[in-house]
């Protein structure tokens, strides 16, 4: 069979036909040839440990897991004199060595670049899922991929005077290879000549200085860069490469000796030249970083007790030098371990006078990771098997359960639950637009809102000033899928820009605890988040069936649905006509608490929304809704005392009824605070005759109530807590409640006018 | 009526016979049970034990007997009257009883006739779920802390140990709220995960520390059918002397079983999150095939794909940098802390397939939920 390289999914071409080299033996199985038998594994490697980007790391994670025996493949195939420096190397330095600090240059001369990449290189890379570039390129590759060393090649004939590591200059760019030229920032780490910069430092290298077919030279870079610089770099630039991410997850700082020295000679006898001896070495000191830490560190934090022969075992396997208690604590001492210079332990948590016996452990280089004790502690803890971990139930302290306010919105969402409402998360993010649509004023505090940098959608940049746009459009979608009676209900935060302007939230240092004064602009810097619930309805409230015709949906649903709330929250509460978008303006009720000493607070509308609205939503005429801040309510809620239980009288009531005629624009609840405040007045003065309940039961605007009149016809019951009431202190109860109405608003009893 | 007889008159007291007051008997209960309804009823009572009736007309006769036969005759008609009026009563309750049957059989209606006259409501399962899952830690003594969706950084970030420059940070797409120019960076992000309000935990409340934090995050993930840009998550932290990844797995052990089924078997893997160390990832068994999927010969389970685990949560110990941040001394106090995705949780246990439909609102979706989930 005649098959091309991307057939056998080991390369893109499809061109022309694979051609094996000369040696391939004739007539043997091409799979096991190719190497093709073998078992690729996709490992999600979590971002701390960028050594297991590599086939090194992988396999001394695995002969760990086997307890088999493990060669590190960077020990192998090197020269002996590893670290020779040689003049005859191409020429580098370090300007700054807080972007790099170890910077190695090898030297490859005369290679035939466009040999092509060995059958074996190039299905190992495809297995890997790197493409086939050219065999420079290639080998640096898989190099990385087996070593976790990023490297570079250059061309020697395009450089021009000795290479500085250095930040950028103002004004400087480059053309990376992808062919985009970048404006660099101050903070971008470069490799620079005498002609400026030639790559971005461990993200990707410059298009001028680029390997081609003809090249003959090359000089290899292999260095250890910043991990957060590149981190940075690569965010900056958008560019994120194979290099870059094993650079910002840490890369082993005494591999670019040893990979560079590895890919000098992989590409001397595979590209037919020669490797120049010696290397180029610019480094900076970088002290060792140990951790002391208390050799039942371990054991406190898995709950059992590993001991010191398993937790020195354990981090060895890992690679870690020890030193028990100042004395040796076997194989693998370095001459760094007994008297550790306190600026170089970074952390010494664990560190308990009781533990007695201490562990002072070097990390391996290829292992930055593990600065603290705690990171010692996972590494024996996990290498042991979470599996052993005891299990033992912790025993929290008796709780004081849900607080009020948690129970009350749980008891809200019940009671709107089962007065038929619908509970709906809607989308949070609003557009400008949205409070056009709701017929907001300009001024409206609900248009200042939180603006996102980088919103989902391009119209979508605002966090909700109010519930109902999302709310509004989820009751259209309801409405499309053929509910058209529908009630819903949402709880959720909404979004608005302090009074007193936004600020920046500034960033704490982490090294100790911030006092309050410290976590106060970060708070302040915040938006207000109040929590708001809103309902809203279309269609029927109650549908038509075999009892007879339904009911619509109106706004007497959705000042109910408010008054609901309000009598679960216990606050005092009076409903008022108001003006407000995006409700109607004639059918739109303000509910305002009554906080502390009579204060009132605004805690929402309802009503019927306003036809341009509606139109706005695309939703259908007389569509209601309501919506209430409830950290408004449960504000006030929370300076209710305890409810006291009332005295039941069973004394026989006294039942009045009164029609009161007045001036159509005077709204019932201010008729009935009237009669109640009348009636009251006789229950205190009038010897302990109660009002105990009273009830609108008829509303009349016909011909005999008058022009411009209605009619309001109550129920009074009264009751005394110690007596039968007598008709006479009924009737003269029912007078005062009367006098006090038509002194208020003008309230004529009805039949007398 | 007759006057009494002074005299013995055989002929005339014929009535008083037992075979003429058994007679007069056999006849009114005759008529009696012959009543149909309450009307014959009454004129049978007319005819039989009224002042008219031939039982009357006997019992007057009595005076009119010698006196040695005077006591044997009022014993019969006492007795026939008594049945008489017995078979009256009987007979009236068995007519009343069919009388009231018959008007209540009237009334019958058809009690399996619907009454939706308004639509069912129903929470959201996000809401009920979530509240599920924080009252199985509110039982153990737990209490539920709240924080806000936007967020300072500091509290998102850096206090939980994700240093500014770390790729952890790039992990979690972050909403960036504009400063008050519009800078890109103004301090303030949505949360990306409910971990912040574990930061305002330990700054306010007291130690030990024992609290859920249920809430809504934000991340920039378009949505599809398992990732949306809003979801839940629920927290656990606890910090507390002496605390060990021992307590770390009876908390999580104690959770699956009260949320998924008793038994279930939990397990931690390592993993990796900046503001726990060590760190874990957490699977419990299967609820639905228990592992069987696994075994040779088991069918294939739907829910963990034939794996036997289903991964449901991250935990880990609180990584001591972030006591430190927090101002808690970590040489005396350890802390374990796990966190889920309620939606996730939604997905497990009810099915869920599709995350769009936690948000798109459909009330058929909450319905099938009701009140409680």
């Amino acid at each position: 069979m005649i098959c091309s390289a991307a057939e056998l999914a080991i390369g893109d071409e499809h061109d022309g036909i694979l051609v094996l080299p000369a040696d391939a033996p004739l007539g043997a199985d091409f799979a096991s040839y190719a190497g093709l038998r073998d078992h690729v594994l996709d490992i999600a490697v979590t971002p701390d440990k960028g050594y297991a980007l590599s086939v090194r790391g992988v396999a001394r994670e695995l002969a760990i897991a086997f307890g088999a025996d493990f060669t590190d493949p960077a020990d192998l195939g090197l020269p002996g004199d590893l670290a020779a420096v040689s003049a005859d190397v191409y020429p580098a330095s370090i300007e700054d060595t807080s972007g790099c600090d170890r910077f190695v240059l090898r030297e490859v001369r005369g290679i035939d670049e466009s040999r092509p990449t060995p059958l074996w290189m190039r299905v190992r890379l495809a297995r890997a899922g790197m493409r086939g570039i050219s065999l420079a390129v290639d080998v640096t590759n898989y190099l990385m991929l087996e070593l976790g060393q990023p490297m570079h090649a250059f061309d020697r004939a395009t450089l021009t005077g000795p290479i500085v590591v250095r930040r950028a200059r103002p004004g400087e760019r480059l053309e990376t290879l992808d062919h985009v030229v970048r404006e660099l920032d101050p903070d971008d780490i470069l490799i620079t000549d005498s002609s400026g910069p030639i790559s971005l430092a461990g993200t990707m290298g410059g298009l001028a200085t680029e390997i081609t077919a003809g090249s003959r030279d090359l000089v290899i870079e292999a260095a250890h860069f910043s991990p957060e610089g590149t981190a940075r770099m690569s965010r900056r630039h958008k560019l994120s490469s194979d290099a870059s991410a094993r650079f910002e997850r840490g890369v082993d700082r005494e591999l670019p000796l040893r990979a560079s020295a590895r890919a000098a000679s992989l590409l001397a006898s595979l590209g037919g030249g020669t490797a120049v001896p010696g290397c180029t070495h610019a480094s900076a000191d970088v002290p060792p970083a140990e951790v002391v830490m208390a050799v039942d560190y371990p054991d406190q934090v898995a709950g059992l007790v590993y001991g010191l022969a398993t937790v020195a075992r354990r981090l060895r396997q890992v690679g870690c030098e020890l030193t028990a208690d100042g004395e040796a604590a076997g194989a693998g001492t370095s001459a760094a371990a007994s008297a550790v210079p306190s600026k170089h332990v970074r952390h010494d948590h664990g560190r308990h006078d009781r533990a007695g016996q201490w562990l002072t452990v070097l990390p391996p280089s290829w292992r930055p990771d593990l600065t603290d004790p705690s990171d010692l502690a996972e590494e024996v803890i996990r290498l042991e098997g979470y599996e052993n971990i005891p299990v033992r139930m912790p025993r929290a302290p008796a709780g004081h359960g849900l607080t009020p306010r948690q129970r009350m919105r749980r008891t809200v969402g019940r009671a709107l639950a089962g007065a038929g409402y619908v509970e709906v998360i809607s989308n949070p993010f609003c557009s400008p637009a949205d409070s056009d649509r709701l017929q907001l004023p300009p001024d409206d505090p609900r248009r200042s809102v939180p603006r996102l940098v980088n919103p989902i959608k391009d119209d979508e940049p605002l966090m909700r000033g109010t519930l109902l746009p999302g709310l509004l459009r989820t009751l259209g979608r309801n409405i499309g899928r053929g509910f058209a009676d529908v009630a819903l209900f949402e709880l959720g935060l909404v979004f608005l820009t302090r009074p007193d302007g936004q600020r920046v939230a500034p960033i704490l240092r982490v090294d100790r605890g911030p006092t309050a004064q410290d976590v106060a602009p970060l708070d302040a810097a915040l938006p207000d988040q109040p929590l708001h619930l809103a309902v809203t309805l279309a269609g029927d409230r109650e549908v038509p069936g075999w009892w007879g015709a339904g009911r619509p949906a109106g706004w007497e649903d959705a000042v109910e649905a408010a008054r609901q709330v309000l009598r679960i929250s216990r606050v005092p509460f009076s409903v008022r006509a108001d003006q407000q978008a995006p409700w109607h303006p004639g059918r739109c009720a303000a509910l305002y608490v009554t906080a502390g000493e009579g204060k009132k607070w605004l805690a929402g509308h309802a009503g019927e929304l306003h036809p341009r609205a509606l139109a706005e939503f695309g939703l259908p005429p007389r569509t209601c809704a309501m919506e209430l801040d409830m950290s408004v309510i449960e504000t006030a809620a929370a300076a209710l005392g305890t409810i006291q239980a009332p005295p039941i009288s069973a004394y026989p009531v006294a039942t009045q009824d009164v029609a009161l005629v007045v001036p159509a624009v005077v709204p019932a609840a201010e008729v009935e605070a009237a009669l109640v405040a009348g009636a009251g007045e006789t229950g205190a003065a009038g010897g302990g005759v109660f009002l105990e309940a009273i009830r609108l039961f008829d509303v009349y605007t016909g011909e005999q109530a008058g022009e411009g009149r209605k009619s309001l016809a109550y129920k009074l019951r009264f009751r005394a807590p110690d007596r039968t009431l007598t008709a006479e202190e009924a009737s003269a109860a029912r007078d005062a409640a009367v006098a006090e109405a038509q002194r208020r608003t003008g309230a004529v009893l009805r039949g007398t006018s | 009526m007759s006057a009494p007889n002074k005299s013995y008159d055989p002929v005339e007291v014929a009535a008083l016979s037992a075979e003429e007051v058994q007679r007069m008997v056999d006849a009114a209960l005759t008529a009696i049970a012959g009543a149909a309804d309450l009307q014959e009823l009454k004129a049978a009572r007319l005819a039989h034990a009224g002042d008219r009736a031939p039982i009357a007309e006997a019992n007057a006769e009595i005076g009119a007997l010698p006196p040695a036969a005077r006591a044997d005759a009022g014993r019969r008609v006492g007795a026939a009257k008594s049945a008489i009026r017995g078979a009256l009563t009987h007979r009236q309750q068995e007519l009343e009883a069919d009388r009231d049957h018959r008007a209540l059989a009237e009334e019958t209606v058809d009690v399996t006739l619907p009454w939706d006259r308004v639509p069912p409501g129903a929470r959201h399962p996000v809401t009920t779920v979530g509240e599920r899952l924080a009252d199985i830690f509110v039982g153990m003594g737990y209490e539920i802390a709240e924080g806000p969706e936007a967020e300072a950084e500091w509290y998102n970030f850096d206090a939980l140990n994700f240093p500014p420059d770390h790729p952890a940070r790039e992990m979690q797409d972050t909403f960036f709220v504009a400063g008050p120019h519009g800078e890109p960076r103004s301090g303030v992000v949505l949360r990306t995960h409910t971990s912040p309000v574990q930061i305002r935990s330990m700054l306010t409340r007291p130690l030990p520390l024992y609290v859920v934090s249920p809430g809504k995050c934000y991340r920039t993930d378009t949505l599809d059918a398992t990732h949306s840009p809003v979801f839940h998550q629920i927290e656990g932290l606890a910090v507390d002397e002496g605390l060990t990844m021992a307590d770390l797995r009876g908390a999580i052990g104690a959770f699956v079983e009260a949320m998924f089924g008793e038994g279930l078997r939990t397990r931690l893997r390592p993993d990796f999150f900046p503001f726990t160390e060590p760190s874990a990832d957490v699977s419990m068994e299967c609820h639905v095939c228990r592992g069987a999927s696994t075994r040779p010969g088991g069918d294939p389970c739907r829910v963990c794909r034939s794996q036997g685990w289903i991964e449901i949560a991250g935990a880990g110990m609180v990584n001591p940098r972030v006591l430190v941040a927090c101002g808690i001394d970590p040489d005396r106090y350890s802390g374990f802390a796990f966190g889920l995705g309620i939606e996730r949780s939604l997905m497990i246990r009810h099915g869920v397939t599709d995350i769009r439909d936690t948000v798109e609102g459909d009330v058929r979706f909450s319905r099938a939920f009701g009140m409680e989930a």
